[in-house]
């Protein structure tokens, strides 16, 4: 199972809850566990240091002492700083003032790029409404050309090349897209390597040659310590407007996204998030600064749920959620819902932030069969306000669940609990953290009603 | 009762979790002006003639793509069932190995020798500075901790590497600085030690297939392993398994007529067991000995993908098809998610060998030390640039040398 940043601030924290303000060796604690935490996610090592140095500042000294969940509080500092660097400035679509406004794609071989020119035409042409023509500068790769005019056909948009050399052929390609009239020109070309200063050389002649209005580094999402290395070798030769992120669909962390960010300080403009030309869309800091500190894995928890759930069902358990409304029978549908995403133990391992009881409890499958039998044998009244269930009613629902009454009462209890865990969870970071705050922000809207018609 | 109180707070958070990602995605990824490309169809069979050593068989009856994952059933879209009579059009022997330029022959030494001269010189440069400090002190150990971090070979490996050689200083087995990166070094050429043989059947057809994510260099390699054993007097045949990514048997073509192989190719979109199961056929045929399989990339964490993978495997081992050899190919750029790859694959088809792609980049490939740790599983080849003789055997000692060099 994976062990999140947030356990392991946990553990850490919970004992220093009595001893209000952190030290300096409370703090060099969690910096040992971020910095395992960032350099398991591929952040640079020398990135790791700045950033490390950065939120110890403003660690020290922090006030622990009320808060129910120290380690949480943590994590929210990293979190922001993390988010701080990786969004900051987006990157605001422009265009030349004379055009066609070129977009020059570069990066190593196998990042990705003959694909990225064929998804960056296709959402300039359908959500910017324009006419791009695609130049195939990658004369190296064999049957890069044809790559090119295959993905071109399939979303509708001309190509250029001709079998000289890519930086005549880039010009040419400006050349034929001022001709007819095309207004944006996305060159792809050849991988390269960035001590290649033969191959440096050619790509800068190119950038000399059609003065591109937009220069984005290609990267592969699953690099590691190289990203930096790469990044400012092609920053340095090209001076990069962007940076694209591909293959985000895997499950590599992705800490080369915070490396580049700090080195090259240019936006993450797109993330390609699948093979299909459709799968190509701006970067969310958020979610990727969620996914380098381990709590990537909702991710896939987000897959699943979309590939198996009920979307109609979730949407109005969602928002009864949000009216405070959140009742037995949604708990039970949603207990349904939730057996058809797999193995229970598996889900658990993928939500950040569980209680360690959580995480390390042998859980099966099989337990939730008293449960449901419980749910089952209340009538509709009991399920919908809880408080309504005495004494006698507590007998007859064990009797009919073929529990104890005991059980009964340990799940009446639990799931009242679980209401207030997820209002301390709204202090969390992350995507459970939104998710938290979405659901608890109801109730309180619906109290203050009540008291003023008083 | 404890653990009905757990589940019932885990299943509660799972369940609110999942419906708020649910409603949250749905908004997310609602098209705002980035519909799905419509999936190309796949094209009708070329009419350029084809030249005599490429092999195009008839048209697959089962439906591209589409497969049910775990079918078992042999009346499924076994390649077999179709006659060949197709394979009677092709011609009647294999072309001979070909006669490898003078230029390529030169190039292949000169090229790896500029390379880790390049190394050497750098060697210098680290191992040096802490060699000439004697003693071994705190900023050894986070030199050589750095050194282990920026090659890629992840943080718990190094954590491991370093605690054990900790330990021999405190014993006092390790006296000093030289004593120490030489201990090092030996340590990892001894993690590294592996079988680098590429192993090819007594009986039947050899089957080596080629496997990893998208981007890595499959083909490629595959057209440098070509050129090898068509040098070796081998007769190869490649298939060009990789039917999802346009114009991927071009590619393979291409690598085919540089390496002197003959090459089966099948429709875009169509089933990869079958061009394997074609290809492997064909050889039996006419003679060949040797079938290099490409696939397509895939992310091991698309499950319908491996599904789809572990079928081809499945497809390849039919009588005559033996597969020898399960490569792996990893980009030496690749970060910690290499490991990951590696379990996954390894798990999935089984994996005999690593190639380590790109190495002639700025990138250490330290994943490999990792891979080899946790997994085993030997680095056979090293691909050291996009020429189709840029290809060596994996040499723990050269190897270690440039991971521990400064650049």
């Amino acid at each position: 199972m994976f062990e999140s940043l947030t356990d392991r601030f946990d553990s850490i924290f919970t004992k220093l809850r009595g001893r209000g303000r952190l030290s300096e060796a409370d703090v060099d604690e969690a910096m040992r566990e971020i910095r395992l935490a960032l350099l398991q996610a591929d952040v640079n090592l020398r990135v790791v240091r700045d950033f490390v140095g950065r939120v110890r500042e403003q660690l020290i000294g922090m006030d622990l002492s009320q808060s129910l969940t120290p380690g949480q509080q943590v994590v929210k500092v990293v979190h922001e700083e993390m988010k701080r660097i990786l969004g900051g400035d987006t990157l605001k679509v422009t265009y030349a003032s004379k055009p066609p406004t070129v977009v020059l794609l570069a990066g190593l071989q196998g990042a990705g790029k003959t694909t990225t020119a064929a998804k960056l035409a296709s959402w300039y042409k359908r959500s910017q409404g324009r006419n791009p023509l695609l130049v195939a500068a990658d004369l190296q790769r064999p049957a890069a050309v044809e790559q090119l005019r295959v993905l071109a056909k399939q979303v509708g948009v001309p190509v250029f090349s001709e079998a000289s050399d890519p930086v005549t052929v880039a010009r040419k390609g400006l050349e034929e897209a001022v001709r007819v009239g095309r207004d944006v020109l996305i060159v792809d070309t050849a991988g390269r390597l960035a001590i290649d200063a033969e191959l440096m050389e050619e790509v800068r002649l190119i950038s000399e040659q059609t003065s591109p209005h937009y220069t984005f580094l290609v990267i592969d999402a699953m690099i590691g310590q190289d990203a930096v290395a790469t990044a400012e070798a092609f920053h340095k030769t090209l001076e990069l407007d962007g940076v694209i992120l591909t293959k985000v669909d895997g499950d590599a962390r992705g800490g080369a996204a915070l490396s580049v960010k700090e080195v090259v300080g240019r936006p993450i403009v797109f993330a390609s998030t699948g093979e299909k030309l459709g799968d190509f869309e701006q970067f969310h800091p958020d979610r990727m600064a969620d996914r380098i500190l381990g709590m990537g894995d909702v991710l896939t928890l987000i897959e699943k749920a979309e590939a198996t759930l009920d979307k109609e069902q979730a949407e109005q358990a969602l928002s009864r959620l949000q009216q405070g409304q959140f009742t037995l029978d949604d708990f039970l549908d949603q207990m349904q819902q939730v057996k058809k995403m797999g193995p229970l133990s598996g889900l658990i391992g993928m939500i950040p932030g569980l209680p360690k009881e959580v995480r390390s409890a042998d859980i099966d499958d099989s337990m939730m069969g008293p449960i449901e039998a419980v749910i089952r044998s209340m009538t509709p009244e009991e399920r919908r306000n809880p408080s309504i269930i005495n004494g006698s009613r507590r007998a007859r629902i064990a009797r009919g669940s073929g529990t104890s009454v005991q059980e009964v009462n340990n799940l009446l209890d639990r799931f009242k609990q679980m209401q207030t865990y997820m209002r301390q969870m709204a202090s969390m970071p992350g995507v459970m953290g939104r998710a938290a705050r979405r659901a608890t922000s109801g109730p309180k809207r619906i109290n203050n009603k009540k008291k003023k018609r008083r | 009762m404890l653990i009905i109180t757990i589940v019932v707070v885990a299943l509660a958070l799972a369940t609110l979790a999942a419906t708020a990602f649910v409603v949250a995605s749905r908004r997310r990824f609602a098209p705002k002006g980035l519909p799905d490309a419509p999936t190309a169809a796949p094209p009708a069979p070329s009419a350029r003639p084809l030249p005599p050593d490429v092999v195009r068989p008839p048209v697959r009856a089962a439906p591209p793509g589409e497969q049910v994952p775990g079918d078992e059933t042999p009346s499924e879209d076994v390649p077999g069932s179709v006659e060949g009579t197709a394979l009677q059009a092709l011609p009647a022997e294999m072309p001979a190995p070909a006669e490898i330029p003078a230029e390529v022959e030169e190039e292949k030494p000169a090229r790896f020798k500029e390379r880790m001269v390049r190394a050497r010189t750098l060697l210098g440069g680290y191992l040096s500075a802490v060699r000439s400090r004697g003693k071994v002190d705190e900023s050894t150990w986070e030199e050589l901790e750095e050194a282990l971090i920026l090659a890629d070979v992840g943080v718990l490996a190094t954590g491991r590497l370093i605690d054990g050689l900790r330990r021999r200083v405190k014993s006092g087995e390790i006296a000093d600085s030289a004593s120490l990166i030489s201990a090092l070094r030996g340590d990892l050429i001894e993690l590294l030690a592996g079988d680098r043989v590429l192993h090819m059947s007594d009986e039947g057809i050899t089957v080596w297939l080629f496997v990893g994510v998208n981007g890595v260099g499959k083909t490629t390699t595959i057209g440098k392993v070509g050129l090898r054993e068509t040098s070796n007097g081998h007769r190869v045949v490649m298939a060009a398994g990789d039917t999802f990514r346009a114009a991927a048997a071009d590619q393979l073509e291409t690598w085919a007529q540089r390496a002197g192989a003959t090459v089966v190719r099948g429709n875009e979109g169509g089933d990869p067991g079958a061009v394997v199961f074609d290809a492997v056929q064909h050889a039996a045929a006419r003679g060949g000995d040797l079938v290099l399989a490409d696939t397509a990339g895939r992310l091991h964490t698309k499950t319908n993908l491996m599904e789809e993978l572990k079928k081809v495997r499945r497809v390849a081992e039919r009588p005559p098809g033996v597969v020898s050899e399960t490569l792996l190919v990893i980009d030496a750029t690749t970060g910690q998610n290499g490991l990951t790859q590696a379990r996954q694959f390894a798990g999935a088809v089984g994996v005999t060998g690593v190639v380590l792609t790109k190495l002639d980049g700025t990138a250490k490939g330290g994943i490999v030390v990792a891979i080899a740790e946790e997994l085993g599983i030997p680095i056979k080849l090293v691909g050291l640039g996009e020429g189709v003789a840029d290809l060596v055997e994996f040499s723990p000692e050269e190897f270690v040398d440039a991971l521990l060099s400064e650049s």
